[in-house]
């Protein structure tokens, strides 16, 4: 299985859903700056553009990180970190070529998507983005 | 919980910030930002100050739902009291602000004195300083929001600023914050103006913590799924936005035009929610795109263009982008009340509007009044500089150009609608109760609404109990707008549940689906405390009536809860509503009733103590 988030921009209407159930669900917070995935409005163009890890099969993260805190999940294709392990080296944030390992704020360390890991429901944004511009596809059926 | 319980004293004269707790025993009895922020108004501030002066008090308020996952929770409200009523004025906004500054960490700013220069407020979480603000002053709201982010290396940050209306003293002046984004009413702006305040630009990167996390997403998410099913949330106002009342309200006998003389414009349908959609012959569509503000699901925001071949935008680059486009009230007033059915002239008025920092409604129904003043002979073309008639575009660019710079009779028009029909002799062409002009709704055609109108605390006003819900969509139960009966009940019961909903934090758009039983599960998710159905309604009329105590000591009498003698005596000319006039008298004393207050308006000491005040 390979899944991934997928993002339809035009649909997206920038109203940050998305970011505050992410941060919600995975922080008991709701927190813009801790979400894994983020809207980048283009104001001026009318554009609103979400972006987060898209589980690419390379995962250069998984391979630049030195303490092996990022860890394939077999069943999603998710590229799962444990906060345990990371030592916020920021080594992920440079090797990823998408800019999707976020800095967390707080602890110093990285965050980044792992598809709401485990979670039956599904990711969190696809479910709270009113106009379906989050998709959750698998890429393996593609 | 999802307080920050921590709120900012700003005292410009010294030019001091000072961290304080937030009052949570108010909190408790007011919800937030409407509510507490009128409470401390009350509280800290003489109601006969004069508005302008450095004894008046500026809130920035937030509430406890701002900067959730709740849908439409993104909204804060600037309290203070208002230059151009002379009551209390709370204008709400939506935008990323509210839900920037709640993150920071602050549930309030106050302001207070005046600064010696022209300065603006700085806010990186617990970092906050006032910082000279020479190189903005004088510019619109379009060049300082982007020069401030600029000069601190942030587009993340949010910014609410005055444009050249709130600096000039435009009595109507607006906070305009995430460039189209108002908080609009009452001239909140020119109080920001008066105290030398240009901007408050916020990061917040703390976030807002709810009592019950895991309860509070299931109780928002039920909520959101109920907005996503109605027709008018889920539907009408995404497809169409506000500007969907423009055929429907038209049809209805009840669209104010030229000021008021008639109650239906033949161009309705050309400035209508449906025109904004159309493909003109050269391919040029005025709607971009939806919009949504922070958090909400609704996203009627219209985001327009202007067509660029247009006159009023032809040699001008700088307006030929995408902007905030036309709400339905705007619409009106820029439209169907001064008679210009030019959709493209209207986007364009509306752009200059948000760019100088006034409030289009009371600007277009103040140029509507002077229209009026000139085709009567009351003011002349040589006063003007112009011709000003009824459906003129190219006059209300020019006049709307020129109030928002504070320049030649554009200082007239600054003044408001009834101080300048007053200042022209013709006081009865002002369109105004308390001083604030009408929104889009004639009362003669939607009797219900002349009660709101008559009674609002913050004068004329659709957004403090909207019974066109009721009187016109059927919600949450259909009743013949042309009837007085029952209005009275009614009224109270907008007005109450409005109160409710502008102090949590949410937006009164909710309200098409949402009463106060699917909101109240949200709030208690969210703070600390029991709130039941009954008791936030019994905060919403705690607030009404501190409000009122407020207007009466600061001198508005109940004298004032009437409509202009032309809608009390002059029959609507067409429509469903021919022949009727506003038929106050037959509501107000009921109203009084049901508030319980006594035939003089004034809250009797048992309703007062009912409500802990």
């Amino acid at each position: 299985m390979a899944k991934s988030l997928n993002f339809i921009i035009e649909k997206c209407t920038g109203c940050h859903q998305c970011e505050l159930a992410c941060s919600g669900m995975n922080d008991g917070i709701f927190n813009q700056d801790l979400s894994r995935i983020r809207i980048f409005m283009l104001t001026e163009e009318g554009k609103n553009v979400p972006y987060a890890c898209i589980q690419c099969e390379e995962a250069w993260c998984m391979h630049a990180c030195p303490v092996e805190a990022i860890k394939l999940n077999r069943d999603t294709g998710a590229k799962v970190l444990s906060d345990a392990v990371c030592v916020g080296c920021k080594v992920c944030t440079i090797a990823c070529p998408y800019g999707t390992v976020m800095y967390h704020p707080s602890s110093g360390k990285v965050v980044k998507c792992d598809l709401c890991d485990g979670d039956e429901d599904g990711p969190a944004c696809v479910a709270s983005c009113p106009t379906s511009a989050i998709e959750f596809i698998d890429l393996s059926a593609a | 919980m999802s307080w920050a319980k921590r709120s900012l004293r700003v005292n410009l004269s010294a030019g001091t910030c000072t961290e304080e707790p937030t009052n949570m025993e108010w909190a408790a009895q007011y919800l937030g930002q409407r509510g507490l922020a009128t409470k401390y108004l009350t509280e800290e501030v003489d109601p006969k100050v004069d508005p302008l002066s450095p004894e008046n008090k500026l809130i920035i308020a937030t509430g406890p739902l701002t900067g959730t996952n709740a849908s439409t929770a993104g909204r804060w409200s600037v309290i203070t009291k208002s230059p151009l009523t002379g009551a209390v004025a709370c204008s709400n906004s939506g935008g990323f602000f509210g839900g920037e500054l709640k993150n920071a960490g602050w549930d309030m700013i106050i302001f207070e004195g005046k600064s010696p220069k022209p300065v603006y407020l700085h806010i990186n979480n617990d970092k906050t300083e006032l910082l000279p603000a020479d190189d903005y002053w004088g510019k619109t709201v379009w060049e300082t929001e982007p020069a401030i982010k600029e000069k601190h290396g942030d587009p993340n940050m949010k910014v609410a600023s005055i444009g050249g209306a709130g600096e000039s003293g435009v009595l109507y002046a607006a906070v305009v914050n995430d460039m189209d984004r108002a908080a609009g009413r009452s001239g909140v702006g020119a109080v920001m103006g008066s105290k030398n305040l240009k901007a408050i630009g916020v990061r917040g990167t703390k976030g807002v913590q709810v009592r019950d996390p895991r309860a509070f997403m299931k109780a928002t998410n039920e909520g959101k799924k109920i907005l996503e099913e109605n027709e008018v949330t889920g539907t009408g106002l995404p497809t169409y936005g506000t500007n969907v009342l423009m055929n429907v309200i038209n049809e209805t006998g009840a669209l104010p035009t030229h000021n008021f003389r008639e109650v239906q414009f033949q161009d309705a349908s050309k400035i209508s929610g449906e025109a904004m959609h159309e493909e003109g012959p050269d391919g040029h569509k005025n709607l971009v795109r939806n919009g949504a503000c922070f958090a909400c699901t609704i996203q009627c925001q219209r985001v327009s263009k202007v067509n660029p071949n247009h006159w009023t935008v032809k040699d001008k680059p700088q307006y030929q982008g995408e902007s905030g486009g036309l709400e339905y009230e705007n619409a009106w007033s820029l439209g169907a009340d001064t008679g210009v059915g030019d959709l493209d002239a209207v986007t364009f008025t509306n752009f200059l509007c948000n760019e100088h920092g006034m409030d289009p409604i009371s600007h277009g129904a103040t140029v509507a009044a002077a229209m009026e003043l000139f085709e009567e002979g009351a003011i002349t073309e040589e006063q003007v500089g112009f011709s000003l008639k009824f459906g003129d575009a190219e006059a209300l660019v020019k006049i709307t150009e020129m109030t928002g710079k504070g320049v030649g009779f554009g200082k007239d028009i600054g003044m408001g609608s009834k101080r300048l029909c007053e200042k022209y002799g013709r006081p009865e062409f002002s369109m105004t109760v308390k001083g604030q002009e009408f929104p889009a709704y004639d009362p003669r055609g939607i009797q219900g609404m002349g009660l709101a109108y008559a009674t609002s605390n913050r004068g004329a006003c659709h957004l403090r109990g909207y019974t066109v819900s009721s009187e016109i969509f059927g919600i949450p139960e259909k009743s013949d707008p042309q009837v007085t009966e029952g209005k009275a009940g009614l009224v109270k019961a907008f007005q109450d549940a409005t109160a409710v909903v502008d102090s949590v934090g949410l937006c009164v758009f909710t309200t098409f689906a949402w009463g106060m039983p699917e909101i109240q599960p949200q709030i208690q998710a969210a703070v600390e405390g029991e709130y039941s159905v009954d008791e936030l309604l019994k905060i919403g009329e705690r607030i009404w009536n501190l409000e009122r105590q407020f207007n009466l000591a600061a001198g508005v009498s109940p004298s004032e809860d009437t409509l202009p003698k032309r809608l009390l005596t002059e029959g609507a000319k067409s429509g469903p509503s021919q022949g009727k006039v506003a038929m106050l008298d037959q509501m107000l004393p009921a109203y009084y009733e049901a508030r319980g207050w006594g035939k003089d308006g004034i809250p009797t000491s048992e309703t007062l103590s009912r409500l802990g005040l």
